[in-house]
C-alpha cells in the first residue's frame, strides 16, 4: 500500500520523528483557515506517485488567500494519471541544509538496503547516477536490525559526522517501519536540518507490502481507502483481481504475470494496443473470469477482448464453459477470441465455437485475430446493451 | 541426467493434509516422484496419499531419510517451513507458496546463509520436472517430455507454454526449473544456468526471463564467458508500463537495469539468441 505524504508523516510521528505542523484540507476554504492557523504554508497534493513538485502540485502560500487560491489550482488537478482529492497545508519551514534518506528493497542483494546522503532534495537520482560515492549504504541484518556503530559508519560515511548522534537515533526510528509495519520502501528526502539545527521530515513516502496485509489490518483500515486513481483499477481491486489499466483498445485477461504481459506484446506486435493487464491466476474459475469481464468492459475504450489461458491442470472444458457463463451473464456483444490450451483443450475448443466465440490455436494467432476484429469495428450504438445488474456492459 | 533432482530423489511435502498438498502429493506420485512421507502438526502417525505423516520435519528426515522438500503451506507459515526444512538436512527445498511477506523470505534468505548445502527454489514458483523421472511441485506433467534441452523460467503459466511448444516439436527436456516470480527468490538463473553447463545430458538451453530485477542480465553476463550449451532467451513484458513510482530509493539502487530492452541487450552480447514471441523459440533453438 503506498501512503500519501500526509499519512507517511503521521506514521513517522508515531515512530518519534519530528515532522512540521501540518493539517488537511478537503476544499479552498479547509485550505484558507489551515493558513491562517499556521501562517506561511506549503500547499502540497496529495497523490501515491512522486514527482509532484515538478507537475505543479506545490505551491507556497503566505496568505489565507493565497492557500485558498493555491488549493482551488491544484484539488482536482491530474498528476500523473491521479485526481488530486486533497491537499496537505504544511508550515513552511526554515532550511539549513537537505539531507537524503531512505530504505528500500534491494531484489538483487535479495536485502534491505539503507541509504543515507548529504545531498537530498529533488535530484537525487542524478546524484546517485554521477556521483554514487556520496550515498552511504547499509545492509541491516534483518533479524536484529542496524547496530549501533553500523549506523554511525554510515553517517561518517555520508560526511555527515557532525550530526552523527541525533542521525543515528533517527534512522533507527525509522528502522522499525520495517519490522513493526512490513515497509518496503521509506524514504525522507528531503531530511531538513533547520537554521536552529532541528531535524525534521520535509517530506515523507511510505510504501507498505501487500503481502502482509493480513497482520496490518489497522493500517488498511486506516489507510486503507487510498486515492481513487484509476476507476477500472480500484473497481479490479475491490473485485481481487490483479489489475493494471493501460491506454489501448484490446481488453487482455491472461493466467499467470509472465503470460499476460507475453500476451500485451504480442497485441503490441499485431499493430494493437493493449487496454489492460490483468491476470487471473490459475484455475481460471467462472466467477473470475466474469469479474474480470466485467471490470474490463467497464472501460468504453475497449473494443474487443482477448483471453489467453493456459491451463496446466485445469481442464479446458471447465475453462470454455466459464468463459461462455461469463459473456452471457454480462450480455457481451464485444469481440472475444480465446486462445486455450490445457487438458482436454479440444473439447474446450469445441464448446467456444459453438457459442460463438474465436478459439485461437495459438496466442500469436489470436493476438493478430483480435487486432483485426478491434479494427473492423466501428462500436455502433447498436451494440451497446445492459447488463443485469444495471451497469453498462457491452 | 539431469539437474537437482531424479527418480532417486526422496521428497516430502511440508502441508501434505492441505487441499493443495494432497493433490499435489498425489500428481508428484503419478510421474514416479518417490515420495516418502509428509509433515502436517498434529497429524504426525497417520497415512495420507498413502505414506506417513510426521509432526515435524526432523522426525520426516529421521524416519525416512528424505533429501528435499515440497512446501504446499499457506503464507503465514511457509517462511518457518523452509527454515524448519533446511535446519533438518533438506538439501532442496521447493516453496510453492504465492504471497510471502517481503520481509519475511529476507529474513528466511539472511538464515539460509547458515546452510549452504540447502537449495531453496521459489517462493511462488511452480516448481521443477525432470520429465520421466520425478517432479516437485505443480508443472504439468503432459508439457513435459525426456530431452536435452534445460529450460528454466521466472513464470510459471510461460513455462508450461514454452515446455508444451517443445515438447510437441519433439525437443524433450533434461529438467524445466521455474524460479519463481517474487521479488526474494532463492536459486536464480545463474545459479541454475551453472547446473545445467555442468550436466551432460543438457545441450541445448531456454532461458524465459521477465522484466524487474536484474537476474537476467546477471544470467547474460555469466553466459558471456562462454558457455558450452545453445541457448535462447525470451523476455516478457516489452510493453509493460514503467510502474508508478514513488521515492527515488528504487531508482537510485537499479538504475536502468531491469528493463525487458536491458535484458534483452544483455543476452545479445552474450551471443544468446533472443526470441520475440514465444512461438519463435523452437526455430531458434532449432538453429542455434
Amino acid at each position: 500500500m503506498k501512503l500519501l505524504e500526509y499519512q507517511a508523516k503521521e506514521v513517522l510521528a508515531s515512530l518519534g520523528i519530528a515532522i512540521p505542523p501540518g493539517r488537511v484540507a478537503h476544499t479552498p476554504d479547509e485550505a484558507a483557515s489551515a493558513c491562517a492557523e499556521l501562517g506561511p504554508v506549503a500547499v502540497k497534493a496529495q497523490v501515491p506517485v512522486g514527482g509532484r513538485g515538478k507537475a505543479g502540485g506545490i505551491k507556497l502560500a503566505g496568505t489565507p488567500e493565497e492557500a485558498r487560491a493555491a488549493a482551488q489550482q491544484i484539488i482536482g488537478m491530474d498528476i500523473k494519471g491521479f485526481k488530486v482529492p486533497l491537499v496537505y497545508c504544511e508550515s513552511a519551514l526554515d532550511i539549513g541544509r537537505e539531507i537524503y534518506l531512505g530504505f528500500t528493497v534491494d531484489r538483487d542483494a535479495r536485502a534491505n538496503i539503507l541509504m543515507l546522503s548529504a545531498r537530498g532534495g529533488m535530484d537525487i537520482e542524478q546524484v546517485a547516477e554521477e556521483s554514487p560515492d556520496s550515498i552511504a549504504r547499509l545492509y541491516p541484518n534483518p533479524w536484529r536490525g542496524p547496530l549501533d556503530f553500523e549506523l554511525s559508519q554510515l553517517v561518517y560515511e555520508a560526511g555527515l559526522g557532525e550530526l552523527a548522534r541525533p542521525l543515528a537515533a533517527l534512522i533507527k526510528k525509522l528502522y522499525r517501519a520495517i519490522p513493526e509495519l512490513d515497509a518496503v520502501t521509506a524514504e525522507i528526502n528531503p531530511l531538513v536540518i533547520t537554521k536552529s539545527g532541528d531535524m525534521v521530515a520535509g517530506d515523507a513516502k511510505l510504501e507498505t507490502d501487500e503481502n502482509s496485509a493480513w497482520r496490518h489490518k489497522d493500517l488498511e483500515q486506516r489507510y486503507g481507502g487510498g486515492v481513487e486513481g484509476d476507476p477500472y483499477e480500484a473497481e479490479a481491486k475491490k473485485r481481487g483481481l490483479t489489475y493494471v489499466s493501460l491506454d489501448g483498445e484490446v481488453g487482455i485477461i491472461g493466467n499467470g504475470a509472465g503470460l499476460c504481459m507475453s500476451t500485451l506484446d504480442l497485441v503490441q506486435r499485431a499493430g494493437g494496443r493493449a487496454a489492460n493487464f490483468c491476470d487471473i491466476g490459475g484455475g481460471a474459475k467462472a466467477e473470475v473470469v466474469e469479474n474480470a469481464l466485467a471490470v474490463i468492459l467497464m472501460n468504453p475504450k475497449v473494443k474487443g477482448v482477448l483471453i489467453n489461458v493456459f491451463g496446466g491442470i485445469t481442464r479446458g472444458d471447465e475453462v470454455a464453459k466459464g468463459i461462455v457463463t461469463a459473456r452471457d451473464r454480462l450480455q457481451m456483444k464485444l469481440p472475444l477470441v480465446v486462445r486455450l490450451s490445457g487438458t482436454r483443450e479440444e473439447e474446450g475448443r469445441a464448446i467456444l465455437h459453438q457459442n460463438g466465440i474465436e478459439p485461437g490455436a495459438n496466442a500469436w494467432e489470436a493476438a493478430q485475430k483480435i487486432v483485426a476484429l478491434t479494427r473492423e469495428l466501428d462500436t455502433p450504438p447498436a451494440l451497446r446493451a445492459t447488463s443485469p445488474q444495471g451497469g453498462e456492459a457491452r | 541426467m539431469s539437474i537437482l533432482l531424479d527418480a532417486n530423489t526422496r521428497v516430502i511435502v511440508q502441508g501434505i493434509t492441505g487441499r493443495e498438498g494432497t493433490f499435489h502429493a498425489e500428481q508428484m506420485q503419478q510421474v514416479g516422484t518417490k515420495v516418502v512421507g509428509g509433515t502436517s502438526p498434529g497429524k504426525g502417525g497417520t497415512t495420507h496419499v498413502g505414506v506417513p505423516v510426521f509432526n515435524t520435519v526432523a522426525e520426516a528426515v529421521k524416519a525416512t531419510g528424505a533429501n528435499a522438500s515440497g512446501i504446499f503451506v499457506p503464507p503465514p507459515f511457509a517462511p518457518d517451513a523452509i527454515m524448519e526444512a533446511a535446519a533438518n538436512g533438506i538439501e532442496l527445498i521447493v516453496c510453492i507458496t504465492e504471497g510471502i511477506p517481503i520481509q519475511d523470505m529476507i529474513r528466511v534468505k539472511d538464515y539460509l546463509r547458515g546452510y549452504p548445502r540447502a537449495r531453496l527454489l521459489g517462493p511462488n514458483c511452480p516448481g521443477l520436472i525432470t520429465p520421466g523421472a520425478a517432479k516437485i511441485g505443480i508443472i504439468p506433467q503432459r508439457v513435459a517430455s525426456r530431452g536435452s534441452v534445460g529450460l528454466v523460467s521466472r513464470s510459471g503459466t510461460l513455462t508450461y507454454e514454452v515446455g508444451s511448444a517443445l515438447t510437441a516439436a519433439g525437443m524433450g527436456q533434461s529438467t524445466i526449473v521455474g524460479i519463481g516470480g517474487d521479488p526474494i527468490l532463492g536459486l536464480t538463473f545463474k545459479d541454475v544456468i551453472e547446473l545445467f553447463e555442468k550436466d551432460p545430458q543438457t545441450t541445448h538451453l531456454v532461458v524465459i526471463g521477465e522484466i524487474g530485477g536484474s537476474d537476467e542480465e546477471r544470467a547474460a553476463e555469466l553466459l558471456a564467458k562462454g558457455s558450452r550449451l545453445k541457448t535462447v532467451a525470451f523476455i516478457s513484458g516489452r510493453t509493460a508500463p514503467e510502474g508508478k513510482r514513488m521515492g527515488h530509493a528504487g531508482a537510485i539502487i537499479s538504475g536502468n537495469r531491469g528493463t525487458a530492452k536491458s535484458k534483452e541487450e544483455a543476452f545479445r552480447a552474450a551471443g544468446v539468441a533472443v526470441a520475440e514471441t514465444t512461438d519463435d523459440i523452437v526455430g531458434l533453438l532449432r538453429s542455434a
